[in-house]
C-alpha cells in the first residue's frame, strides 16, 4: 500500500467534552459523596438522636420541603433575599459611585460609614421590629444593612482607583458624563463591585436566617427554628441542609455572572502572567 | 498680525507646579507657533517638562501664566481640535472595550449619524493596518498594535493637531520604526497637523518637519530647527543621508548643551 504510511502505536484519543465534564462531576462530588457515606456507617453504630442518619434526614428532606413548604417558607425566604441583595447591590453602587467621585464626600463620610459597618447588623432586629413590625420589611431591611456595606465600600474603593491616564484619556476626548460613568468609572470599579457583591451574598444569606429566627412566621429561619424547638431533629437538619444547598446555588449563579461580567478581567490578568 | 496659516500659537507658557515641598517651576517661558499641516517634534532632555507642555497645549493642565491658542482662540480645556495618544497604551485604551468599542468611543458625542460614525471608525482601524483586530480586546494585541488603536482612536476623532507623548517609549525597536512610518503615512496621505514629544533624538530628526529643542528645567526653547530632509522618508535610505547624521550630531550637540545647562537663556525669560 502506498498510501499507508504505517502506524507507531495507537494514536493517543483526545479526551472528549463528555469525558471531561464527567471527571469534573467525580471531582467536585467524590469528596461530598464519600462523607455522606461515612456520616451513614457512623451513624448506623451512634445512639446519638440528635445526630440522625443521611436516610432519616433525606427522608425529612422529601416530607418537609417537597409540598407547601416550597410557598409557605422557601418561597418567602428566597424573595427577601432576593429583595434584600438587589437592593444592596444597586443601592451600594449608586451610592459608592458617587461617593468615590467625589472626594470631599468622601472624606465627609468615611467615619460614619466605619461606625456603622462596625455595628453587627442583627442587633438591628429588634430595632426594625419597633420601628416596622414583623413585616417583610423589616426582614428585607436588615439584610440591606449587612450587606450593603461590602458593595458600598468596595464600590467606593474601586471608582476611587480608577487609573489616571485613562480618566485624562476621557477628558481629552471630552467623553460625556454618562458615557464616562458607563464606559469608564463602572466597568473599571467592577472587579471591586463583584468581590463586594460576592461578600454580600454570604451576608445576606445569613440575615435572612436570623431575621427570620426572631417575630416571624413563615421562611426557612422561622422554620429550622420550629423545627428545633419540637425536638424534631431530621426536620431540623433537613432544613439545615437546604440552607446549604441555596448557598452552593447563589454561589454558582453568582460565578456565572461574575465570568461573564469580568470577561475582560480574567483575560488581561492571564495575558499578564502568562 | 498672525499668520493666516498659523494653527497652534503657543506664547510665553509658564507652568509653576505648588507641591509640598515649595514651588517648582517646570516650564520657564515656552513660545512657538506651528502652522497647519505641520509635523512638528519636540525634543528635550528627560525630565525638562514635555510632558507638562503638551498637557497645557491639549488644556488637560492650566497654564501658571502665558497663553496656548488654538485656530485664534485661547485653550482653556480639553477640546475637540486635538486628539492626544498617550504614551502608557496599556492605560489609556480601554480593556473591557473591543478595538472598534474603544475608537468609536469617542464620536458618541459628537453628532455624527451611525453611518458616518462606523464610516470614521472603519477608515481609522484601517489606516492603521488593524481591520483583522477590530473585534478583539487591547490586551489580546502586542504593544505595537496597542498603540496602533490609540492612533487609530485619535485620527478617527478628526482633530485639527494630533498629540503625541513620547508615544513609542515603551515599544522594541523594530516596531517602533515601523510605527514611525505610520506616522509619516498619516501626516502625509491625511495632512494632519502634528506635535511629536520624544526624547529619541533620532526620532524627532526622522520624523519632523521642524525640531523644537527644549533646554532642562526650567524650561525654555533652546532651537528652532527646520529638518531639510525630503519629505519621502525611508528607514534604510534617510537614516544613512550624510545631512542626517549632520542633523542628530547638531540635535545631540544642543541637548548636551541643554543638560550641561551651559546654553544661554533666552531674552525673554522673566
Amino acid at each position: 500500500m502506498t498510501t499507508h504510511t504505517g502506524r507507531i502505536g495507537p494514536a493517543p484519543r483526545p479526551r472528549g467534552a463528555g469525558v471531561r465534564i464527567a471527571s469534573g462531576f467525580t471531582f467536585a462530588l467524590g469528596l461530598p459523596f464519600l462523607c455522606v457515606v461515612a456520616w451513614g456507617i457512623w451513624s448506623t453504630r451512634s445512639t446519638n438522636q440528635f445526630f440522625p442518619g443521611p436516610v432519616t434526614i433525606f427522608e425529612a428532606f422529601v416530607d418537609t420541603w417537597a409540598g407547601r413548604a416550597i410557598v409557605d417558607d422557601v418561597l418567602p425566604s428566597l424573595s427577601r433575599l432576593a429583595f434584600g441583595l438587589v437592593a444592596s447591590i444597586v443601592v451600594g453602587v449608586a451610592a459608592g459611585t458617587v461617593i468615590g467621585l467625589a472626594r470631599w464626600l468622601r472624606e465627609l463620610l468615611e467615619p460614619l460609614l466605619e461606625f456603622f459597618r462596625a455595628i453587627p447588623p442583627p442587633v438591628l432586629i429588634p430595632v426594625g421590629m419597633l420601628l416596622l413590625g414583623p413585616t417583610d420589611t423589616m426582614k428585607v431591611v436588615v439584610i440591606v444593612s449587612g450587606a450593603i456595606w461590602p458593595v458600598l465600600l468596595n464600590t467606593i474603593e474601586g471608582v476611587r482607583a480608577t487609573d489616571s491616564v485613562m480618566t485624562e484619556t476621557a477628558n481629552s476626548f471630552q467623553i460625556t458624563r454618562w458615557e464616562r460613568l458607563w464606559f469608564l468609572v463602572l466597568p473599571a470599579a467592577s472587579p471591586r463591585i463583584m468581590t463586594g457583591v460576592r461578600q454580600g451574598l454570604s451576608v445576606a444569606l445569613i440575615l435572612m436566617v436570623i431575621s427570620e429566627m426572631f417575630f416571624s412566621s413563615s421562611g426557612l429561619g422561622y422554620r429550622i427554628a420550629y423545627f428545633q424547638r419540637n425536638y424534631l431533629v431530621a426536620e431540623m437538619w433537613s432544613g439545615i441542609l437546604l440552607l446549604g444547598l441555596i448557598g452552593v446555588l447563589l454561589a454558582v449563579v453568582f460565578g456565572f455572572v461574575e465570568r461573564r461580567v469580568l470577561r475582560w478581567y480574567h483575560g488581561m490578568r492571564e495575558v499578564t502572567r502568562a | 498680525m498672525p499668520d493666516r496659516s498659523t494653527l497652534l500659537r503657543v506664547e510665553h507658557l509658564r507652568k509653576v507646579y505648588e507641591s509640598a515641598a515649595g514651588e517648582v517651576e517646570a516650564i520657564g517661558d515656552i513660545s512657538f507657533t506651528m502652522s497647519a499641516g505641520e509635523l512638528v517634534c519636540i525634543v528635550g532632555p528627560s525630565g525638562c517638562g514635555k510632558t507638562t507642555l503638551l498637557k497645557c497645549l491639549a488644556g488637560l493642565l492650566r497654564p501658571t501664566s502665558g497663553l496656548v491658542e488654538m485656530d485664534g482662540s485661547p485653550v482653556t480645556g480639553p477640546n475637540p481640535t486635538m486628539a492626544v495618544v498617550f504614551q502608557e497604551y496599556g492605560r489609556s485604551l480601554y480593556p473591557w472595550l473591543t478595538v472598534r468599542a474603544n475608537v468609536e468611543l469617542p464620536l458618541r458625542h459628537k453628532k455624527l449619524s451611525r453611518a458616518e460614525r462606523d464610516t470614521l471608525v472603519a477608515d481609522a482601524i484601517e489606516a492603521v493596518g488593524l481591520p483583522h483586530a477590530a473585534r478583539s480586546h487591547p490586551w489580546e494585541l502586542s504593544g505595537g498594535m496597542q498603540q496602533r488603536v490609540a492612533i487609530a482612536r485619535a485620527i478617527a476623532y478628526q482633530p485639527e493637531v494630533l498629540i503625541m507623548d513620547e508615544p513609542f517609549a515603551a515599544v522594541d525597536a523594530q516596531t517602533r520604526a515601523d510605527l514611525e512610518d505610520l506616522v509619516r503615512e498619516l501626516h502625509g496621505t491625511r495632512k494632519i497637523s502634528t506635535v511629536f514629544v520624544t526624547h529619541d533624538i533620532d526620532e524627532s530628526v526622522y520624523l519632523g518637519e521642524r525640531v523644537l529643542m527644549l533646554s532642562s528645567s526650567p524650561t525654555w526653547v533652546q532651537e528652532d530647527l527646520p529638518i531639510d530632509l525630503p519629505p519621502e522618508r525611508d528607514q534604510l535610505t534617510t537614516r544613512a543621508l550624510p545631512r542626517f547624521t549632520e542633523l542628530r550630531t547638531h540635535v545631540y550637540d544642543q541637548i548636551q548643551r541643554a543638560k550641561r545647562g551651559s546654553a544661554a537663556a533666552p531674552q525673554s525669560a522673566h
